[in-house]
């Protein structure tokens, strides 16, 4: 290198580039190898995976929706069904001129300038081949109002969405439930497969009882898409095999609700918080299942705004407390039937004889004073007059008498204290009250005795006791049937594609034993002596059919020692709950009913007449004389 | 005179006339200075192209027109080349390369007043990219002027050729176009490394690379070091920078030893895999010919590089030598290249198959340059040293 001249020397370079040639040729080998491993990496070892992201790739599922069974009451009447709802939906690429075609359609009154932004919105978020909703839940008008110019909007058009739909709408809605936008928790416990491409799923009531039956199965059809996730026909040359599955339709559910009984109730209630649960003694059908104030179910559908679920959850009247199952309060004098069987059935009790009713009670060595509950003084009472005439007195010498055990034990297979295992969710078990329980529930042992004051109290159905209107109405039930009773249960049949019903077995049960039919039969006169002579005579006159019943106030607030009994609470919601349970026809039931008023004073002024109305529309008795 | 259906029926009658035949073929190549081997491996991947591209375009008659029209210029140029001596293209090579710079810088003011990349010239009836020209014109100016200097080069003969190489690399960077720029340094690279580059320099040059690289990692851009990310692991951003190289390995895994059947790759027909017909078009034979396709298209290239590197060297003057090597590494190159960032190995850098993707003048470079490699061959005994 260091040679002052070098010359050209032909034959050492034909040697170099001999040599480098070999070099280079070698190294192009070499990468070539290279590269078929790694085809073979591809192609060979990863070929399966690779296989299955190209599958992945290429085919969309598209899921059908299957149609949601239809909810029907006992008669048939359709309840709850399936409603299209209309919507505007635009296709970008099938549009000439957007700007145009958006402001036409503002001219047009179908789109507002806040709905035309999110249109704007909606629009711009998607691909230009999908076809994208801009205005949603049309009304027949506005419809009308598009057909007319459908031809002006090329790319704009009418698509229809199932929705759920509810004809008599806000009636036996705590009954029915709703459906609403499934959220992520419960995705995760779905069938994936089987919900595809369904937004809404029962989440109250039936409606979520029933979500199974009533969902049925969604199913799908592959297509085949590019990379734009467009539909396309073929891949290449070659037109794949695509699968798909139709989808099975849920099952109709038939109920056993009574709609024109439902209405009584719900109409009887009004304005006023309360709930109405009515039963078939025979069955457990569950003929009334009511509660207000109710809400619209349908909002929940559609898809809540914040500010709409507030008003609804913020609202004191709390309309979405289903009081019918969820509702506790202390049972009153309606107890009182079910207590005299307990002191008949323990034999401390002579239905003959007269108490003398003073209007107070006193404990032995005791000087706190209970008070009839309404005042005054019903003298000479035998056990027919003190549920009649709802004597409190008698009843606080009967409980007095008989101690809390036995009534726990005895009043037990009447459904207090526990949950009726009705077909649908949320019930509470409300509370019969013992020693045991008091000293599990209380920390201070002072706190832990029981008194014998509490039992006395519990003889009026005070105190501690705590009962939903169901579980009264299930206590009504097993009076009305002499011991036996069923499970409530809204559901008696599935209906198939065809119309066929298969129904659902009723579920017993357990007896009330130990009760003879004469003990029946006195606690049946007392009863009907309520509705005929009593507390609630004022629906039992002029009724064509005899009515068993007993009246109930549920205090609100225990009422202190020296107080005027006679003082109105002037704040209506401090006001007593008004209670009233009943059979009828009282010879042969086929209704049994629990109404409760809150805050609706004395039971049989308010409580009653609701009971009454029910009773006719479902016995098709009396109807049109309303009741006063 | 093939034409003569005479001479078919006595070719199929007389196996003699059927030799003679070979020998005419012959004959008549080594009249057009063509070698018959060379051309026959070109022939075949260039028809192997024709049916993969009407595959990848969708069943695109246009495509295949379009293609058809630059595989007959290119063969015209081609053509010519070959029959042009090698005393006239080392003469020709300077006055290419100054037009080429020429062209080149009228590219970039042009590219700059019109504020934006710009790599066409227009020239109303034909568009041409300038850089094309430079891909031949740079090994054939640096071939010309170590052809007469001792090989080994020196170190003021490198510094020369190096500043020739880098100037035409610059221009086309600033197009901006780092492809093409990379391949027209590989292209004039090449010439100095078969003309003997110490191994010393190379190998300080290798370690200054890799330095530049670390260095350079330092000065990235985020978006610039992502992209080496993605390289790195594609499937960390898959439907972002690492979309084409994940959805090249989907095509290419996906189509197994035997493939998937023309026209029946599915991300290639349903466009999964982009630039399908073009850059990626190694993956659409993956896919639809699978790993058998891919290695018969293999052994061709590895017979034309192979081909064309001996056709190298059995020319006989340094310049012949130096640019017919530099033609037969770089098609090797761009090969390379290519396959490697399909197949994942490379980052993704755009770089056409040779001969075999669609679109742009590559083709017609490619094969002006192989007219180029066959003249340098069949004019060597007339040279005589």
């Amino acid at each position: 290198m260091s040679q002052p001249v070098r010359i050209k020397d032909q034959w050492a370079e034909g040697r170099l580039f001999v040599s480098r040639s070999v070099i280079g040729m070698t190294l192009v080998f070499l990468l070539s190898a290279t590269l078929v491993a790694q085809l073979v990496w591809l192609q060979i070892i990863r070929h399966d995976y690779f296989l299955d992201q190209a599958q992945g790739n290429r085919v969309r599922r598209d899921p059908i929706p299957a149609s949601r069974g239809l909810i029907r009451d006992r008669h048939g009447t359709i309840m709850v069904d399936n409603q299209p709802t209309y919507q505007l939906e635009l296709i970008r690429e099938q549009t000439p001129n957007l700007e145009d075609t958006l402001t036409r359609l503002q001219a047009l009154g179908m789109l507002n300038t806040e709905q035309l932004d999110q249109a704007r919105r909606a629009i711009k978020a998607r691909r230009i081949f999908d076809s994208v909703p801009i205005r949603l839940n049309l009304s027949d008008e506005e419809i009308g109002r598009f057909a007319v110019h459908r031809h002006e909007f090329q790319g704009v058009d009418l698509r229809t969405r199932q929705t759920r739909h509810y004809p008599f709408g806000q009636l036996g809605v705590h009954a029915f439930g709703y459906v609403s936008a499934i959220n992520e928790e419960e995705l995760k416990k779905l069938d994936r497969a089987s919900y595809a491409g369904t937004t809404l799923m029962g989440k109250l009531g039936v409606e979520a009882a029933y979500e199974d039956p009533l969902h049925g199965r969604n199913g799908y059809s592959e297509i085949l898409v590019n990379a734009q996730g467009r539909s396309v026909e073929r891949q290449g040359a070659y037109h794949p095999v695509l699968k798909s599955e139709p989808p099975v339709a849920g099952r109709d559910l038939m109920l056993s609700i009574d709609l024109p009984a439902q209405r009584a109730a719900e109409e009887g209630l009004g304005d006023r918080r309360g709930a109405v649960v009515a039963l078939d003694p025979s069955n457990g059908d569950v003929l009334v299942l009511a509660s207000r104030p109710g809400f619209d179910p349908g909002a929940f559908g559609r898809g809540l705004t914040r500010a709409e679920y507030a008003t609804l959850t913020e609202n004191i009247d709390k309309p979405l407390l289903n009081r019918a199952l969820r509702g506790a309060y202390p049972s009153g004098s309606t107890i009182k039937p079910a207590m005299a069987l307990a002191g008949l059935h323990y034999g401390v009790l002579d239905p003959d004889k007269r108490e003398f009713c003073s209007g107070e009670f006193h404990l032995p060595r005791s000087a706190h004073m209970y008070r009839e509950g309404k005042g005054g003084k019903h003298g000479g009472v035998n056990l027919v007059d003190a549920i009649a005439v709802s004597c409190d007195v008698y009843f606080y010498s009967l409980a007095a008498t008989l101690g809390v055990d036995r009534i726990a034990n005895f009043l037990s297979p009447f459904g207090l204290g526990q949950l009726s295992g009705i077909d649908i969710s949320g019930e509470r078990p409300g509370l019969l009250p013992t020693p045991q329980w008091k000293k599990k529930i209380f920390k201070h042992p002072a706190d832990q005795v029981w008194f014998p004051g509490e039992t006395v109290n519990l003889g009026v159905g005070q105190g501690y006791l705590q009962v939903t209107p169901l579980q009264l109405a299930v206590m009504v039930s097993v009076i009305a049937n002499r011991g036996h009773s069923f499970q409530p249960r809204l559901l008696t049949g599935l209906l198939d594609a065809e119309g066929k019903v298969t129904p659902v077995e009723s579920v017993k049960r357990p007896d009330v034993d130990g009760v003879t039919s004469e003990q029946w039969d006195i606690v049946l006169q007392g009863m009907i002596g309520a509705t005929t002579r009593g507390t609630a005579a004022a629906i039992g006159r002029g009724s064509s059919y005899p009515i068993a019943g007993k009246t109930g106030t549920a205090q609100v607030f225990s009422i202190a020692q020296n107080q005027k009994v006679s003082a109105r609470i002037e704040n209506e919601r401090l006001r007593d709950h008004s209670w009233f349970i009943a059979f009828a026809p009282a010879d042969k039931p086929r209704i049994a009913i629990a109404v409760l008023v809150e805050n609706g004073g004395f039971g049989a002024s308010v409580a009653a007449p609701i009971a009454k109305r029910v009773m006719d529309a479902y016995l098709k008795m009396d109807t049109g004389v309303p009741p006063t | 005179m093939n034409k003569d259906p005479a001479w078919l029926r006595e070719s199929v009658n007389n196996p003699l006339s059927a030799r003679r035949t070979i020998s005419d073929t012959a004959r008549l190549l080594a009249a057009l200075k063509l070698d018959g081997p060379l051309l026959i491996g070109i022939g075949l991947i260039v028809l192997y192209s024709l049916v993969v591209q009407y595959s990848a375009s969708g069943q695109s008659v246009t495509t295949i027109v379009r293609t058809l029209e630059r595989i007959a210029l290119g063969t015209v140029i081609m053509l010519s080349l070959a029959n042009c001596s090698p005393n006239f293209l080392r003469r020709l090579a300077p006055w290419l390369y100054v037009i080429g710079i020429l062209l080149l810088i009228v590219v970039d003011v042009v590219g700059h007043i019109g504020k934006g990349a710009q790599r066409w010239l227009d020239l109303g009836l034909i568009r041409f990219q300038p850089s094309e020209i430079m891909k031949l014109a740079v090994p054939m100016m640096v071939a010309s002027l170590l052809h007469e200097r001792p090989l080994p080069p020196d170190w003021r003969a490198l510094l020369v050729v190096a500043g020739l190489v880098l100037a035409p690399v610059a221009l086309v960077a600033m197009q901006p176009d780092l492809g093409t720029a990379m391949l027209i340094a590989v292209a004039g690279f090449l010439v100095i490394l078969m003309a003997g580059l110490q191994w010393q320099i190379i190998a300080l040059l290798a370690v200054m690379a890799v330095g530049a690289a670390f260095v350079g990692w330092n000065f990235m851009h985020d978006y610039q070091r992502e992209r080496v990310r993605v390289f790195l692991d594609p499937q960390s951003d898959p439907l972002g920078s690492g979309y084409h190289i994940t959805q090249s390995q989907i095509a290419i895994g996906s189509g197994g030893v035997f493939g998937k059947g023309w026209m029946n790759g599915s991300q290639a027909q349903l466009e999964f895999l982009p630039e399908s017909s073009t850059d990626f078009i190694f993956a659409v034979i993956g896919e639809e010919f699978g790993l058998v396709g891919l290695v018969v298209l293999l052994i061709l290239y590895l017979f034309v590089v192979s081909r064309a590197v001996f056709l190298a060297s059995q020319t006989s003057d340094t310049f012949a030598r130096l640019l017919a090597a530099s033609i037969a590494f770089t098609f090797s190159v761009y090969m390379l290249i290519n396959t490697g960032m399909v197949t994942g190995l490379l980052p993704v850098v755009g770089v056409p198959l040779p001969l075999v993707s669609y679109g742009g003048t590559a083709a017609v470079t490619l094969l002006a340059g192989f007219g180029i490699l066959m003249g340098l061959h069949s004019h060597r005994k007339r040279m005589g040293s």
